[in-house]
Formats: C-alpha cells, structure tokens, sequence
C-alpha cells in the first residue's frame, strides 16, 4: 500500500479543501492550546468544579447572544466573567465552602440560561439553540469568528505569561505566597477570569457543557506524565490539540462510514481523551497518588480476644 | 394557577423538593456540590438514549446515574475527587452529544430535560417519582448515623468501623436515584440547586444535625412552590426562579450565621 | 499475650508502597497505664498508631489487643481535626455519635442515651459548651470532646494521635491531666503521641521512644537516656534534664545524618 492510499483511507476526501474543516481545526487549536494551559492551573489549584460551572453559567450569555444576534463569543466571555467574579466576591476560605458557592452561582447563571434559550425558542422559530448552546457546532463556526478568537487565546495566553510565577507559587502554597507579598485573592480573580476566556472559547466549538473535557482532560493526562509544571502546560497543549484535531478528523470520517449521520465532534474529542486518560492512568504515577489519599483501603482491625 | 393540569405538577414539585432538600443536607456537609452537580447532568443523556432505544426514559436515567456513580468512585481510586468527577462527567456527556446527533425531534426535550418542564406531570408520572423519592428518603434515614459520622471524620467513622469509601459510594447512590426521579420535574442543571441551596440555609439556622435535615427539605419545598408561583405569574421557566432563588436561600444563611457571629 | 495486657505489638513491622516506614517494633501495655508515644514528625507514630487500629497490615510481626470481650476495645482521636463551623452540629452530638454512630436509623430521642452523653460530657469537663456548634469550640474544648465521643463505650484502649498540637500551654496541662484522671477512673489504657514528651514526664508509666522507624520502650528514666537513644538514632544523642524538663540533643553530624536516614529509613534499622 503506498502512501498516497493510506493518506485517502486516513482523511475522507475534501478533509484539507473544506472551508469548515480548516476553521474548525484553527479554532478549535486555539481553544486546545489555551485550555491545556489554563487547565493546568485549574488542576493544580482543585477548581474543575469552578471550570466546569464557568462554562455552564457562560451557556446564559451565548444564549443571549443566540436571541439578541450578537457574536456568541462575546456572549459566552461577558457572561463567563460575570460569573468569575461572583464566585470570588463571596468570601469562602475551606474547599467545600467554595464548591458551595461555585454551585450556587451556577444554579442562578443556569436559571438566567434558561430564560434565554425560553426567549430563544418562543421567540424564534429555532428549536436548536439549546442543543447548540450547551454542545456546540465546531462546523458551523463563520470564519470571521477566527480573528476574534485568536484575539481572545492570545489574551489569555499572554495573562498567563505575565501572571505565570505568582500564580503557580499561589496554586501550590497560598500561604506561601502571601508571605512572598502575592495578592492571593487578586490572584484567584484573575485567574478565573482567563478560565472564562478559555471556557467561552472552548464553549464555541465542543459546546458549553463539554468544554470541562478540553480544559480538564489534557491536563490531567500531562500531570500525570510531567511532574515539572511547565512542562505539563507544553504537553497540555499539545494533548488538547492532538485529540481536537483527532476529534475534527474522526468526526469528518465518520460522516463516510455512517452513511452521512456522521458522529459529532464534540463525542469524538471526548472519547480520544477520555481513552488517553484511561491509559495514562495505568501508567506509573498512579500508585504514587493513591498515597495521598487520607484513608486506608479498609482491612478490618484483627482484635483477638484474649480475655 | 390551582387548576386540574397544575394538581401534578404540585405534588411531583413537592416530592421532588423534599427529597432534594433531605440529600441536600448531606450534599453539603460533605462538600459534594461538584459530585451533586454533575450527576444529573451525566444522568441526562440517559433519556436520550432511552428516547433513541424507545425504553422508558427513567429506566435511561437511572442507568446513566449508576454509570455516573461508577465512573466517579472508579475514577477516584485512582485520582482526586474532583478530577474525577469531571472526567466521567464529560465522558457521559459526550454520549450524550452523540444520542442527541441521532435525531433532531429531540431538540424540545433537550430543554426540558435540562430545564425542567414541571406543567408537563401526568399521572403515569408521578408514581415512579413517589416510589424513587420514598426509597431515597429511606436510604437517608436509615444510612443517617454512620453518613453523618463518616462526614464529620471519615476517620472518626473507621475507627468505628463505618467505611468511608462504602458511605461514599451509597451516598452517590442516594444522589443518584433523586437525581433520576427530580431530573424529568425540574431538569438536570437545576436538581442540584435545590439540593445545595435549601442545605445551606438550613445548617446556619439551627446546630442539630437532624433539625438541619429536615428545615433543609422544608426550605426546599417552600422554594419550589414560589418557583412554581412565580413562573405561572410570570411565564418565565421555572428554573429561573429554582437557581434565583437558591442563590438568596444561601445568601440569607451566609447573612444569619454572619450576624449571628456578631451576636446581633 | 501476658494476663493483664491490654495491647501486645511484637516485632511489627510496616512497609507502605515498598518504603519500610516501622521495623520491628516491640511494647505492650497493661490495664490502666499511660504510655507516651514520642517522636519527630516523620518518625512514624501515625503510622504505627494507624497500624494498631487495625487501618494498616503489619508486613511482619503481630498487633494483638486484648478486648476483654467487650465489643468497643479501641478508642481513637485522631489528628488535624478541624471542623467546619458551618457544621450544624453541636458538641453533645458528636459523643453521641461515639456512642452509636455506626447503627443504622436516625436517633430517636432515648433518656438512657441522653444520660451517657451527659455523664460523659461531665467526666470530661464539656458540660459548659455541650449545647454548642463543635466547629465554634477553641482547640482544647474540641479536644475534650474528642476525647468524650472516643471514651463513651468505655474502651479498654484508648489511642491518641498528637492531641497535644496546636493547643495553648494551659490547654496542654489541662488535657494531659484529664487523660490521666480518665485513665485511671475507666481503667483504660492510653497511647498518645507526642513530638515533646515534657508536658507527659509526669504523667507517663512507659514511654515508647520512636526514631527512624524503630522503638524504644519502657519506663522513661530507663528509655531518655543518652546510651539507648544514641542507639536507637544510631549516632551520638545527648539527654540533659534542666528545670525538670528533659532535652534530646544530637550530635553535630545530625543533619546529614538524619538526611541520609529520612529518605531510606532501612539504613538505619540495619545499623547496630
């Protein structure tokens, strides 16, 4: 077989002539890159609840922007931030107590979501805006939109470069870095918000709900594999963008094998990197980690009755 | 707002906020917001799935649930909770996606699903959701000790020999059955509201565990009624006002216990 | 196990995931005594406390606790306890839940049980706080509560994981003195454990002295002294007692030394 045969087996014909394809592959990188390394950070600092609630509440504004006719990129970021800072104002010093209010924002940006996308279906006579809005359509991104989202990734990217020192020290040891004269709380808020630039992003092409997936995913299989942190923001990145691409091409492919009910890529970004989860956790580091878990597997206390 | 078709959609809103608010309380005293979130939301693909198979959707939903519950208490073996949690989450949600790509009749109930559509309750639906609340219910009062030792300290509970990994995975199971039985009345992205919302209000009121519990289910109920009232008021979903709601519920607990620090 | 032993750990050994963490660790404790279990941070009381409760399998050797027949044989407080204030639970509750945390059913209102808790928040000096929220309680309060909703079902053995932690000088008195009046009046025994063994001189019957993975036991003027502890760090210790207070200093070879052994406690086991 030459290569010419195993390249058209591999990418179904018109893969690299598509208009969508290529949009879709450059956004879709964009939106990798920048959640691998924004999902780092989110990992180490334990917020992929706060991740995941971002892109959820974030599904208001690209509701919003679906019934106003505004860009949905904008919509998803505005209403991202929105809830970035809400999570921060409320003052919550334990784990649990943060979770508590992430959710709790959540449950009222969702509320809002819901109104719009009511708005959406009564108003107009689309029926999709729900099933758009909370998984996206990475083949049906105009063009145009690539400017902008590149404006936003590199935003981002350049927030994390700026911020990268004081915010790893604060991720790993807030008290630590306090002592060091880092702004914690200001750290914490900034943050957030470049997870909200990622998550709207990502919310674009893989959807709202299934953006959790890019910024969490890629992450957590570099972690497992670098234990230097810049070197897991790399391999992040590159993870997210090989299972996007992957996804994209798959998804493309599958359009072929399926008699043209093909497989949405959201699905198939999500299996490439749930399957790479599943493989690296088998791997080496994963008994180190079960060291830190604060209980024992459960033997039964072997009491014998002397008495 | 008290006519015929809106007697269902009462009682199915009450059950469903009894039971929420009874979980709730162990939802928060655990921490468990993120596992409470993200088990309705990967339980909901299950409807789609039941809708593509043509099974009952409930049956989808507590399949979907379980598979939540596993993936999570597998997943964690092996990693942080929350990492955990996540991952299955989007694992599910990405069958989702898929099921949801297999036809397009289904847009109207994604919403419903997600949202909620409590005016659509028929009798037929309210015996699976009286007979799943009961049991979620029961599990709670019968695990109530050893949970709420094992929540306090997990290692407080093993040296009494109540395992926390075991009260951890029935915990998410008791998450997971009133998600499956609330999902279909008030939808995936807001069960959790109700569950976390009314809870958090109910701990800064009172200093017992048991009272707590059952202000939190009382709190909840109170909550979906004027959800229910306000959304038949003003024609706005429901979930609006469940997620408003919810969010000044825990305002006003955060307020109280506040003021009560300062002796007020 | 000898009559009148409580707890028999002979030639116990521990390894966890291939690091051998206890070697060999050898102590008894008879009915009603107080025991010491002093050491460093790292030098593994956790661990051989968690061993004892049965949460870790020795590799070698047995852990044996003579539970009299009774089903409570062991009571524990464990360590970095901090509860949540936000925790809707009160101090009275807590000892309730040592009585019977672990039946099934929510409790229902019972004069028998409510008894207990008040008898035993009496022993412990917690009547004062008992209707209070737990995560509102100062360190010391907290700790007597522990200790209450560990001793409720009267428990022949009682295990201590550093109590003594971040609690004020007057608190640290006030609990060493209660465990020994609690010890004495329930004829329990007592292991606790301690990186400072000063606040206990007074207090102990035995002290089992941990470094490196190893252990010396036995009464604390036969275990602090300079030739046993030299031997158990495997260089030169100095004990000197000033004011009544005892202090173990190390040679100056410690920190390269004790470098060397925290990474690879097996080295140090093997020196004679």
């Amino acid at each position: 077989m030459d290569v010419q045969t195993l390249l058209s087996l591999l990418f179904e014909p018109g893969f690299f002539t598509s208009e969508p394809v290529r949009t879709a592959a450059v956004i879709g990188a964009a939106a990798a890159i920048v959640s691998g390394v924004v999902g780092v950070f989110t990992v180490i600092r334990g917020q992929s609840f706060a991740g995941h609630s971002l892109a959820d509440v974030s599904s208001a504004g690209g509701s919003a922007a679906f019934l106003f006719g505004i860009n949905p990129l904008l919509g998803f970021l505005g209403m991202g931030v929105l809830a970035a800072m809400s999570m921060e104002l409320v003052r919550a010093d334990r784990a649990s107590e943060r979770d508590l209010v992430t959710g709790v924002v959540t449950g009222a940006g969702l509320g809002v979501a819901a109104l719009f996308l009511y708005l959406d279906m009564t108003t107009s006579s689309t029926t999709g805006a729900a099933v758009t809005v909370m998984f996206g359509s990475i083949f049906a991104i105009p063009a145009s939109l690539v400017p902008l989202a590149l404006l936003v990734g590199a935003g981002a990217l350049l927030a994390i470069g700026v911020l990268y020192r004081p915010l790893l020290l604060s991720s790993l040891d807030p008290d630590l870095a306090a002592v060091r004269g880092v702004p914690v709380r200001l750290m914490g808020l900034l943050f957030l918000i470049v997870v909200a630039l990622a998550v709207a992003l990502s919310a674009i092409t893989v959807g709202a709900i299934l953006s959790t997936g890019l910024l969490i995913g890629p992450a957590a299989i570099a972690l497992h594999l670098a234990k230097r942190p810049g070197l897991a923001i790399l391999l992040a990145a590159v993870i997210g963008v090989a299972v996007t691409w992957g996804g994209i091409l798959v998804s493309y492919d599958s359009y072929e094998w399926t008699g043209g009910r093909g497989w949405p890529v959201s699905f198939c970004i999500v299996m490439l990197i749930f399957v790479a989860y599943a493989v690296v956790a088998q791997t080496g580091p994963a008994r180190e980690r079960r060291q830190e878990h604060p209980l024992p597997s459960g033997e039964k206390p072997h009491v014998t009755s002397a008495g | 707002m008290f006519e015929d078709f809106m007697v269902n959609t009462w009682i199915a809103a009450t059950l469903v906020a009894v039971v929420a608010g009874i979980v709730g309380f162990f939802v928060v005293i655990r921490g468990a917001s993120f596992a409470a979130h993200a088990l309705p939301l990967s339980a909901f693909p299950g409807a789609a799935a039941a809708n593509l198979v043509g099974v009952n959707p409930l049956l989808g939903l507590l399949v979907f649930s379980g598979l939540g519950v596993a993936g999570i208490s597998q997943l964690a073996r092996r990693g942080r909770r929350d990492l955990a949690t996540a991952l299955s989450l989007v694992m599910l949600l990405g069958l989702g996606a898929l099921f949801l790509s297999r036809t397009t009749e289904y847009f109207q109930a994604v919403y419903a699903l997600l949202f909620g559509e409590v005016l659509g309750v028929s009798n037929a639906d309210l015996g699976p959701v009286a007979l799943l609340g009961a049991v979620s219910v029961a599990l709670i009062v019968i695990l109530f000790r050893p949970l709420l030792l094992s929540s306090v300290s997990p290692e407080l509970g093993e040296a009494r020999g109540v395992s926390a990994r075991l009260m951890e995975a029935l915990f998410l199971s008791v998450v997971a059955l009133a998600t499956a039985m609330a999902l279909p009345v008030v939808g995936a992205l807001l069960v959790f509201s109700l569950m976390v919302g009314p809870a958090s209000a109910a701990r800064a009121l009172t200093n017992r565990p048991l009272s707590a519990m059952l202000l939190s289910g009382a709190i909840s109920v109170v909550t979906v009624w004027a959800a229910i009232a306000l959304s038949f008021i003003s024609d706005w979903p429901v979930g609006l006002f469940v997620g408003g709601l919810s969010a000044l519920t825990y305002g006003a607990g955060r307020s109280w216990a506040w003021a009560g620090e300062r002796g007020l | 196990m000898a009559r009148g032993e409580v707890l028999a750990v002979r030639q116990a050994s521990v390894s966890l995931s291939g690091r051998s963490i206890l070697k060999d660790i050898d102590f008894s404790l008879e009915a009603g005594e107080f025991c010491g279990l002093i050491g460093a941070n790292g030098s593994g009381k956790t661990t051989l406390l968690r061993t004892i409760l049965g949460f870790i399998a020795p590799s070698s050797g047995s852990v044996t606790i003579d539970s009299g027949g009774k089903l409570a044989s062991v009571g524990y407080v464990p360590q970095k306890f901090a509860l949540d204030p936000y925790m809707p639970m009160r101090a009275r509750d807590l000892v309730a839940l040592g009585l019977d945390g672990n039946r099934l059913g929510v409790p229902l209102p019972s004069p028998g049980r409510r008894r207990k808790v008040d008898e035993m928040l009496e022993s412990v000096d917690a009547t004062r706080f008992a209707d209070q929220r737990i995560g509102n309680l100062s360190g010391g309060q907290q700790q007597r509560v522990l200790i209450a909703h560990a001793l409720i079902r009267r428990p022949r053995l009682l295990l201590l994981d550093e109590p003594l932690a971040n609690l004020d000088m007057r608190s640290v008195a006030g609990v060493v003195a209660l465990l020994r009046r609690l010890s004495q009046e329930f004829q329990t025994s007592v292991l606790l454990s301690a990186h400072d063994m000063n606040p206990l001189l007074s207090a102990m019957d035995r002290i089992v002295y941990l470094a490196h993975g190893r252990a010396a036991s036995g009464s604390t003027d036969a275990v602090v002294r300079t030739e046993v502890l030299s031997q158990l760090y495997g260089y030169h210790i100095d004990v000197v007692r000033v004011h009544g207070r005892v202090i173990v200093v190390a040679a100056e070879a410690e920190d390269d030394a004790q470098a060397a052994v925290a990474h690879d406690p097996v080295h140090v086991a093997q020196v004679p």
